[in-house]
This record gives C-alpha cells, sequence and structure tokens, in this order.
C-alpha cells in the first residue's frame, strides 16, 4: 500500500536490476521486452482507454458546449455554463459544501476507525465479534444505510425517543433539517458506515509494531496515553495515509449517502457536487452537469496532488 | 506480516496484562463499554430496521421502538419480492457484479506484472496513469454520451465496460505492489524450462497472487454491488440492479412513507453479502487487512 502513491516502480526496479547493469542496457532491455510483453498491457490500457481517459477528455470539451436534451445540435459557448453557474451561486455553494463534507466525512471515519482499532486491539472473543459486527455497515448499500438514518433521525424519530426517554420530557428534534448542521450530520453517517473499513486498516497497521519496542517504551516508564501519541500512533503512518486520503478524496466522489439522508436538502444546502450533476442530468441540462463533473475532477486533482505529498512525506520522517 | 484475523493470538501483552493486578476489573469495563459501544452504535440502526420491516404500514410510519403488535416480517418480504420487481433485480446485479470483478482481476494482474517487472521511466509513468483512477472521479456524464455513441447505453455490456474502468486502478494498485515482494527467481526458472510468457504468468505468477487477488476481489464486490451512481446514468430505466431498484422503489410514490416496505426490502437485498461475509468473515477481514497495508 505504502508504494501506491510512489512515483512507480522505477525506484524499487532501478535497485533490484541494479547487479544486471554490467550486463549491458541493450540486452538487459531486450530480455526485458521478450519476458514481459508489453501485450499484457494492452487489455487493461485498451479499457482504461476508452472508459476512463476518452470521458475525461470529453468532459474538458463538453463542458464548453450548449449540449442538452432541447437541442439537436452542438456548438461551442465559451465558459457560458461557468459563469452562468458562477453568477447563481450555486458553483460555490456545491463545492463549498463538497469540501465541508468531505473534511467531515474524512475526520469521522478517520477517528471512528481509529478509537475502534484501539478499543479492539486485543485478540479476545468479544473483540472479535465486535468487529464482525463493525463491518456489517461496510457491506451494506450506501443507500440503504443513508434511508435507515434518515428514518433514526427524523423528528420524533427513534433518536428523540431515546433521548425523551432520557430527559424524561419529550424531545423532538429534526436532525435533518438544519441548513448549517445537516450536512455534518450526514457525514458522521458516511463515517460510521466505512468505520468498519477504516477499523481493519489501522488495525493491521497496529499489528505490524514491534512488540518488543512497546514493551521497552513501558519498562522506560511510559503509560498507555503516551506510548499511544508518540509511538503507535506516528508508526501508523502508511494506515494513516490510505485511510486519509481515500476518505477525503472518495467522499468528494459522494452520492449515496447524501441522496438517500436529505437529498440535497433542506434548501439545497447538502448538495454535493455529484447530487448537481445526477439532478441537471436528469433534467437534460449535459453541458452543466458535465461543467460540474470537469469541476469535480479539477477539485479532487488540485487537493490530491498536495496531500499526498504531504502524506507521504510524513510517512518518510518517521518510517 | 500479520493481520488482525479472528483467531486467537496469545501475544505477549495479552499474557502480560492477565497476570496484572487488577486485570480482571479492566477486562470487565471494557466488556462493558464494548457492549454499551456495540449497542449504541450498531443496536439502535439495526434494532430500528428489523422492527419496522415487521410492522404494518401504519405502526410504520411513526417509526417507534415499539416492537411490532403483530410480526409481518414475512408478509412484507413477500410483497417486496412480487411487487418490487427485485428477483430480476437481483439478477440484474449479478450479471453486472460478477463479469466486472472477473474482467477486472485478470486484465488488472496481466497489466500489474509488467508493471511491476519493467522499471523504466516510461513504465513508472504508466503506471501513474493506472492508477490514477483510485483517486480521480470518473466523468459519468461523457462515459454516458460515449456508450451512446457505440451503442452500449443501459447495457449490461456498457455497464461492465464502465466499472472495470473505474476499478482496474484498484486492482492494479494492490496487485503490483504485491509483485514487487515476490522473488523474480520462480519467473526465471519457469523461464529456463522454456516458458513463454503467457505461460509463466498464468502457471507461475497468478496462483502466488492469492492473498492480495483475495483482498481486491472483496473491495470491487463492495463497491460494485453496491454502486447507485453510475448504474444512476448507464442503466436507469433499461435494466435493473438491487441498489437501483431501491432507489426507484424509495422514490416511488407507491412507497411515500411506506417504511415497512423500504425496510424489508434494505433487508432482503443486504442478505446476500451478509451471507458470503457470515461464511468466509475470517478470510475476508484477512483479506482486507493483509493486502492494504504492508
Amino acid at each position: 500500500m505504502s508504494d501506491a502513491f510512489a512515483a512507480g516502480p522505477a525506484e524499487k526496479g532501478r535497485k533490484r536490476l541494479g547487479g544486471n547493469r554490467s550486463i549491458g542496457s541493450n540486452s538487459e532491455t531486450a530480455v526485458m521486452k521478450k519476458n514481459y510483453p508489453l501485450r499484457f498491457l494492452v487489455p487493461a490500457g485498451a479499457i482504461l482507454l476508452v472508459f476512463f481517459f476518452v470521458p475525461t477528455v470529453l468532459n474538458f470539451i463538453y463542458a464548453f458546449t450548449d449540449w442538452s436534451a432541447f437541442k439537436t445540435t452542438i456548438s461551442f459557448n465559451g465558459f457560458d455554463n461557468f459563469m452562468s453557474l458562477f453568477k447563481n451561486g450555486i458553483l460555490l455553494r456545491d463545492l463549498r459544501t463538497t469540501l465541508v463534507f468531505a473534511f467531515f466525512v474524512a475526520l469521522f471515519q478517520n477517528t471512528f476507525g481509529l478509537i475502534l482499532a484501539v478499543f479492539l486491539e486485543k485478540d479476545t472473543t468479544e473483540n472479535r465479534i465486535a468487529r464482525v459486527l463493525f463491518f456489517i455497515p461496510v457491506l451494506m448499500s450506501a443507500l440503504a444505510v443513508g434511508y435507515v438514518w434518515q428514518a433514526v433521525l427524523q423528528a420524533n424519530g427513534a433518536l428523540d425517543q431515546i433521548l425523551s426517554f432520557f430527559a424524561g420530557r419529550t424531545i423532538s428534534t429534526a436532525w435533518l433539517g438544519s441548513t448549517t448542521w445537516s450536512i455534518v450530520i450526514v457525514s458522521a453517517i458516511q463515517g460510521w458506515k466505512w468505520a468498519g473499513l477504516a477499523m481493519l486498516i489501522y488495525l493491521s497497521g497496529l499489528k505490524t509494531i514491534d512488540e518488543d519496542v512497546l514493551e521497552a517504551a513501558e519498562i522506560d516508564g511510559a503509560n498507555s496515553w503516551q506510548i499511544f501519541w508518540k509511538i503507535k500512533f506516528p508508526l501508523l503512518a502508511p494506515a494513516v495515509t490510505f485511510n486519509v486520503a481515500t476518505s477525503l478524496l472518495g467522499s468528494m466522489n459522494g452520492f449515496d449517502t447524501v441522496q438517500a439522508t436529505t437529498a440535497g436538502g433542506p434548501g439545497g444546502s447538502t448538495e454535493i457536487l455529484n447530487l448537481f450533476v445526477w439532478r441537471t442530468f436528469g433534467q437534460g441540462l449535459y453541458s452543466q452537469s458535465t461543467m460540474m463533473s470537469l469541476l469535480l475532477f479539477i477539485v479532487v486533482m488540485i487537493i490530491a496532488i498536495p496531500l499526498i505529498w504531504y502524506l507521504r512525506r510524513r510517512e518518510a520522517k518517521i518510517l | 506480516m500479520s493481520n488482525a484475523s479472528f483467531e486467537p493470538a496469545a501475544t505477549n501483552s495479552g499474557v502480560r496484562v492477565a497476570g496484572h493486578k487488577g486485570a480482571l476489573g479492566k477486562r470487565v469495563l471494557h466488556t462493558v463499554l464494548l457492549v454499551f459501544l456495540v449497542v449504541a452504535c450498531l443496536g439502535v440502526p439495526f434494532y430500528l430496521l428489523v422492527v419496522t420491516a415487521g410492522k404494518d404500514q401504519a405502526e410504520a410510519l411513526r417509526l417507534s421502538l415499539a416492537l411490532p403488535t403483530k410480526w409481518h416480517l414475512f408478509e412484507n418480504f413477500g410483497i417486496v419480492l412480487s411487487q418490487g420487481k427485485m428477483i430480476p433485480a437481483f439478477f440484474g446485479s449479478l450479471v453486472v457484479t460478477l463479469p466486472s470483478v472477473v474482467v477486472a482481476l485478470i486484465f488488472g494482474s496481466m497489466a500489474s506484472w509488467i508493471l511491476a517487472r519493467r522499471a523504466t521511466k516510461a513504465m513508472a509513468l504508466v503506471y501513474a496513469l493506472c492508477i490514477s483512477g483510485l483517486i480521480l472521479p470518473p466523468a459519468v456524464v461523457t462515459v454516458m454520451l460515449l456508450l451512446k455513441m457505440i451503442g452500449l447505453a443501459g447495457t449490461a455490456i456498457g455497464m461492465i465496460c464502465v466499472y472495470v474502468g473505474i476499478y482496474l486502478s484498484t486492482v492494479i494498485f494492490f496487485v503490483t505492489g504485491f509483485i514487487r515482494t515476490i522473488p523474480i527467481s520462480l519467473e526465471e526458472a519457469a523461464r529456463i524450462d522454456g516458458a513463454k510468457p503467457m505461460r509463466v504468468f498464468f502457471i507461475i505468477v497468478l496462483p502466488l497472487l492469492g492473498p492480495t487477488m483475495a483482498s481486491a476481489t472483496i473491495l470491487l464486490i463492495l463497491y460494485i454491488w453496491n454502486d447507485v451512481f453510475y448504474a444512476l446514468f448507464i442503466l436507469s430505466g433499461k435494466m435493473d440492479t438491487l441498489p437501483l431498484n431501491l432507489y426507484n422503489v424509495a422514490n416511488a410514490g407507491l412507497y411515500l412513507n411506506n417504511w415497512h416496505y423500504i425496510f424489508a426490502y434494505i433487508i432482503l437485498m443486504s442478505l446476500p453479502l451478509l451471507i458470503i461475509f457470515a461464511v468466509a468473515q475470517k478470510k475476508i477481514i484477512s483479506g482486507i487487512t493483509g493486502g492494504a497495508v504492508k
């Protein structure tokens, strides 16, 4: 995993092949070509090219046209789509919502996952059962999870009933009715759904920590709080890289959970970019939809590069 | 590499703590906290899911935590199965998921083998491009346009191609990292015996990829079986999958305020993966943890 975001096979491979360098690079290349023929790349490359890269390039073209369901012709209109989305405020609102959503999903998913991993670290029977249970939401469709939580969080729904029971009076809160907090609650639901996966990845990171190091720290008088923050957490760096990058960047491309809980409401306050993409696509405004899809692509790229660079550097410093 | 398995492992720390004074109290506290955590975080939503799915419409509408006065669970299952088009949707999900996973695994591992073994600058760039799909969002609108142009819109084949295109990067990412840890000597031995690349890959390399292929398979099944976003664009109205059908059912007027049907549907549609998980949970958990972090 930790190799994932590295520059690629070049550095590693060169080290391994270093010994053969003396044979002469020409014959070496020829042998590599014969033993590892490029045609093995063709099936994957063809599908990636046609069904991933070509649509991405088309995104850059059709976002600047007047393509819609109401016209038979398609012609370029420059930045018209961008300007109209910018002027009516939807572009900035949805972009902000997406970033807030992604930030809180990353925060909740990693906090829940890490707490669970630490809490369930020992291989006891009850811990093993709890790990299985916390993995169930990961298996379920995010849409289904969203509907269940929508029911739990309805005014006078399950949560209100439990709170009323403990408070001794009737509590009625429309948990998903706030234009400010709904997006945070929805991101907590998404975090809850994926926490089981983050837990497993943190757990596997914890298992790779050398027992002797922990013992030595204990002998030196470190308490469990210090051991966690000074030793365990830094050594979890590869797991942190993977979990933070996938949860943050993955939830920017989110859709299901938000669609099932709030469908973008109240008042468009939880409309993340993909919700807009689907909504305007349904209305036949294909070029606006494409423009937002392009915007999402660009924003993810802008965030991904420094984020992964930072996380990888952090790993390199620690390990 | 050690995995977070469900096997009891007598670690040093476990023995040490058990021998410690006050360990029993600690363990009791841990168990109490654990039960509370499970009940609060998982118990509430899943309890509501099951009791509501067992109610009739009037009772279900209140979304109360009370037990149903009379259980209608199997009755609701029956209605959802017969009226909710669930069975065609199940087969739709199957027809789309299985080929996508198999094709992505085979094509992806073939490419990974070359990417892992050939070490040139150009190959590093190809690798970077291949795994870029891991984080970059696919262009959903234009992929739909493209499928329309080549006549695959609304078909299982079109959907499979799109899923393979999206998730190849996940496979390549996992498998390339894994192949680099496999010593090259096995392949070389086969080559000395005169084996061609095709034979070396399928007879020698592929069988060694078990653990990482397992984790990739699990993740791909999770993503594709539960996907609704891409299916909405590509299959909508032409073909059904379980999540797509749930989306339509939950949004249809017929089901408005019919929480008991929606929840019965959710239970049924979650069963296939839950059953697979129940049977193979040890393998699945160790597969994910083993493949993800090295």
